[in-house]
């Protein structure tokens, strides 16, 4: 690898990395609000989250590019510019990845009930204390899932980082657009390097969820 | 008297609960009504669980809840203990966590039951490091118990807590929620639509119908007050009576109970002398009988009454109350009332051919 392609996975990694986060602190009330609203909206905020999965990257790299843009609402809000840098793509990637952690999670706290929640409430846990002690173990399998997938799936964008981020080595120049380059460069040996990465870290990583899965059930009565 | 107030009044799509109620904070008060009458509902809502719109709810000097003023404390603020229908143990956790999960999160002078009373009373020492799915449903009932019970609470809120449990299991706890009232004397909340299980833990009945109060009062009361009978079930019983062991007969194979004065003969009973023990009388075994009649008889359980009131209940048979001492219900043919010429105020003898203890019932 070179020392450009090197620089490309740790921006991947990070961008990875920060895309999940936010997604889980972000997600996490979503899913639960999802999972319990009797809210006739309901089914409208489902629709939004999901739009990500049958969207073209292009399509939503378009809007979020025009939105981060200087005279777009979220660049005028902050009066920054955010196309074209790594904040930027991270906002972009949560929208991206949104559906992989909220439909996870959504399933999981769905799952889980109210039940324990009640229960916890009944031995004097306060809500976020019945939250962290109670429904999060429960509803692990989902977390772990969310984490996973979120994460692959912002390793494995193309489409939208082409349009939001541009490229930038260092910046906002990932492993997906790197193989690109090279590929278009004629440079098969080290798109084959990458690309091979690529294939054996997602291989690794889901192998390792479904070992832990299969090593550590969680049984729910 | 300490006492324990509320008024709910909730609209379901399909359902409306409106209750008033009060009662003493002490004693084993039961729930009791036909499934979808709203037991749970009312449960849920002393709990906090449910939120009635213009709820009220009083516990002694503590008010926690009182719509007219915006508040209701939540569950968690409550020092309530609740044990569902089904156990709800948290998967994640050991038997000793479930049981500790509570405990830690109560202040250290709030700490009135230990540890090592609740394994005792409901004999779960050998589990404690099991985890909660190796347990029976008995065994997992118990600890939800033994869970809530160690948060200390002054008020235990159980929700048919025996529900998904067979007759055998069922004998196995009921005893042990007995002893729990007895010796940590927190006042028990119960809802049941099994009528055995009032028999053998009811202080105090509270009878519930679409959503509605029907009535409220003491066991034996609620049992014999005529109106309310029909809302029992099949099971004619007509008194539940707090005796007393008096003397043994071994030769004879009987026990000898006393009663406001009064004596019963039931079949041998492995109790002490002087012990409380709780029977109850079938409407249908008590027969009367005008004037002590000089003929001998084979019953051995006769007793002094006078009639309180007389109800039909179908074409053929009637309900007759009697005082004696406490109220016992016998039905009779209306053809015995009319042949015997029965009214209120009369002196009349109730031969009694069978006491049961109320151990030996089932459903």
């Amino acid at each position: 690898m070179t020392e450009m392609d090197l620089s490309a996975l740790w921006v991947t990694l990070r961008l990875a990395a920060m895309t999940v986060i936010v997604l889980l602190v972000v997600g996490t009330p979503l899913a639960w609000w999802l999972a319990h609203t009797r809210s006739r909206f309901r089914p409208i905020v489902e629709a939004v989250v999901a739009l990500p999965i049958v969207l073209p990257p292009t399509v939503l790299g378009f809007y979020i590019l025009v939105a981060l843009g200087p005279y777009g609402p979220l660049g005028w809000l902050t009066n920054l510019t955010l196309a074209f840098t790594f904040t930027g793509l991270v906002i972009a990637s949560v929208f991206y990845s949104m559906p992989f952690v909220i439909q996870p999670l959504q399933g999981a706290f769905e799952a889980a009930g109210k039940a324990p929640l009640e229960a916890a409430w009944s031995l004097r846990a306060s809500r976020l204390d019945a939250f962290l002690t109670v429904i999060s173990p429960i509803a692990l399998r989902g977390y772990i899932s969310a984490v996973v997938l979120g994460f692959a799936h912002t390793m494995g964008e193309f489409g939208v980082v082409l349009m939001v981020g541009g490229s930038i080595p260092g910046q906002t120049k990932v492993l997906s657009t790197t193989i690109f380059s090279h590929v278009e460069a004629m440079e098969y040996a080290q798109a084959h390097a990458i690309s091979a990465f690529m294939l054996i870290f997602s291989f690794l990583v889901l192998l390792g969820v479904y070992v832990a899965n299969r090593r550590f059930p969680i049984h729910v009565s | 008297m300490s006492r324990l107030a509320a008024r709910f009044n909730v609209r379901y799509p399909n359902f409306h609960l409106s209750v008033d109620l009060n009662l003493p904070t002490s004693g084993i008060t039961v729930l009791f009504g036909p499934s979808g009458s709203g037991k749970t509902t009312l449960l849920r809502c002393l709990a906090g669980l449910e939120r009635a719109a213009d709820g009220f709810m009083q516990f002694g000097n503590d008010i926690w809840q009182d719509e007219a003023k915006g508040v209701c404390l939540p569950l968690y603020t409550r020092p309530i203990g609740y044990v569902f229908q089904e156990p709800r143990l948290f998967p994640h956790y050991s038997v000793r966590s479930n049981l500790l999960y509570g405990y830690k999160r109560i202040r250290m002078e709030e700490r009135r039951i230990s540890i090592e009373q609740v394994v005792t009373i409901l004999g779960i020492a050998h589990l404690l490091e099991r985890r909660t799915h190796k347990l029976s449903g008995g065994e997992q009932q118990r600890v939800a118990i033994g869970r809530a019970l160690l948060t200390s609470p002054k008020l235990l809120l159980l929700d048919e807590p025996l529900a998904s449990l067979d007759i055998q299991r069922k004998q196995e706890i009921l005893p042990f929620i007995h002893r729990l009232h007895e010796e940590l004397r927190i006042p028990v909340i119960y809802v049941s639509h099994a009528i055995s299980e009032i028999l053998q833990l009811a202080d105090r009945v509270v009878l519930l119908k679409q959503g509605k109060l029907v009535g409220a009062g003491a066991l034996n009361e609620m049992l014999t007050t005529l109106e309310y009978r029909g809302s029992f079930g099949s099971l004619r019983v007509g008194a539940v009576l707090d005796a007393r062991v008096e003397s043994h007969e071994p030769q004879y194979g009987l026990t000898q109970l006393e009663f406001k004065g009064q004596f019963l003969f039931v079949p041998l009973q492995p109790v002490a002398i002087g012990q409380p023990v709780r029977v109850h009388i079938l409407s249908s075994d008590v027969s009367l009988v005008v004037g002590r009649t000089n003929s001998p008889t084979s019953v051995l359980n006769i007793l002094e009454a006078k009639i309180v009131e007389i109800r039909e209940m179908d074409q053929s048979s009637v309900d007759v109350l009697l005082d004696i001492g406490a109220p016992l219900v016998a039905s009779i043919t209306r053809k015995s009332l009319a042949n015997l010429g029965l009214k209120p105020d009369q002196q009349v003898f109730a031969h009694i051919k069978a006491v049961a203890l109320n151990e030996e019932l089932t459903e």
